[in-house]
């Protein structure tokens, strides 16, 4: 299979952005850190008050409404999956207790961390790259 | 019901970025990080773009004595490198390389209502559960 996609300086830039402008958003109004795993967390954990779980419910609710309000609008979205089932739920579980352990994803560290000159972030964020590229040499060229 | 609009909005704007960005598209995220096979640098722009709009932001956001809606900002306060932190990470990246799905990208993809993108929120979801319901 042919899984090649096209280098898009352009709509990257401007999807960054976004990304960037919804960390900003819920620092100004929700005094958060947008960590996608964190908010989960905290969502599912046990004791936590009502108000705790209601800001992340919304942060999820809105996720979950963007592409149905892109798709109303704009092309269709291209997803393409290659992992097998087996490898999905592996992969599935080893993001849910990686960040759990680890304090944060792609978002928390990543964006937010490095932002804020974390040395938490930035060490967590080259970390997770360079397991990923593993992952993935071992993925395609290796099996 | 404004710290909840705030909350729904931050999430909608970060879903938008992660469909215009590519970095809902698991091939896409998976190219990246090939970069021995066909690279695709897209996702370093993500981030470049992402920390500019976030590193700025934040210096002007944190300026105010409380957030506009909520009580005060709740910034992590820890600074150690430890062997949880990184072996947290470790794990996460290899999930992440093997299915090309991150957290933020694999609940937005939930809309799409494909069957590989529940089977992947199913196992992570009982993982973060397991996690923090078990844990000490």
């Amino acid at each position: 299979m042919d899984y090649t996609t096209e280098f898009t300086p352009v709509s990257a830039t401007i999807g960054g952005a976004l990304i960037g402008l919804a960390a900003v958003i819920l620092m100004a109004g929700n005094g958060r850190i947008a960590g996608i795993s964190g908010v989960v967390g905290g969502l599912i954990a046990p004791r936590q008050t009502g108000a705790e779980r209601a800001w992340r419910a919304a942060f999820i609710a809105g996720l979950v409404l963007a592409p149905v309000l892109y798709m109303a609008f704009g092309p269709a979205i291209e997803v393409t999956i290659p992992a097998s089932t087996p490898l999905l739920i592996a992969a599935g579980l080893l993001v849910g207790v990686g960040t759990q352990m680890g304090s944060g994803c792609t978002s928390g560290h990543g964006v937010c961390g490095i932002s804020r000159l974390s040395p938490r972030g930035v060490a967590a964020t080259l970390t997770f790259m360079a397991s990923g590229a593993v992952a993935v040499f071992l993925v395609r060229h290796v099996f | 019901m404004t710290r909840l609009l705030s909350s729904l909005l931050a999430g909608l704007v970060f879903g938008l970025g992660l469909i215009v960005s590519g970095m809902i598209n698991p091939a896409k995220v998976q190219n990246f990080l090939d970069i021995t096979g066909a690279w695709d640098p897209s996702l370093a722009l993500v981030m470049g773009a992402a920390l500019i709009v976030t590193g700025i932001g934040y210096k002007l956001v944190l300026r105010l004595p409380h957030p506009l809606f909520d009580a005060k900002f709740q910034i992590p306060s820890l600074t150690a490198i430890d062997a949880k932190l990184l072996g947290g990470a470790a794990m996460f990246g290899l999930g992440w390389g093997l299915a090309g799905f991150c957290p933020g990208p694999a609940i937005t993809a939930a809309a799409l209502l494909r069957g590989e993108v529940f089977i992947f929120l199913a196992a992570m979801l009982a993982a973060i559960a397991g996690w923090r319901w078990l844990k000490p």
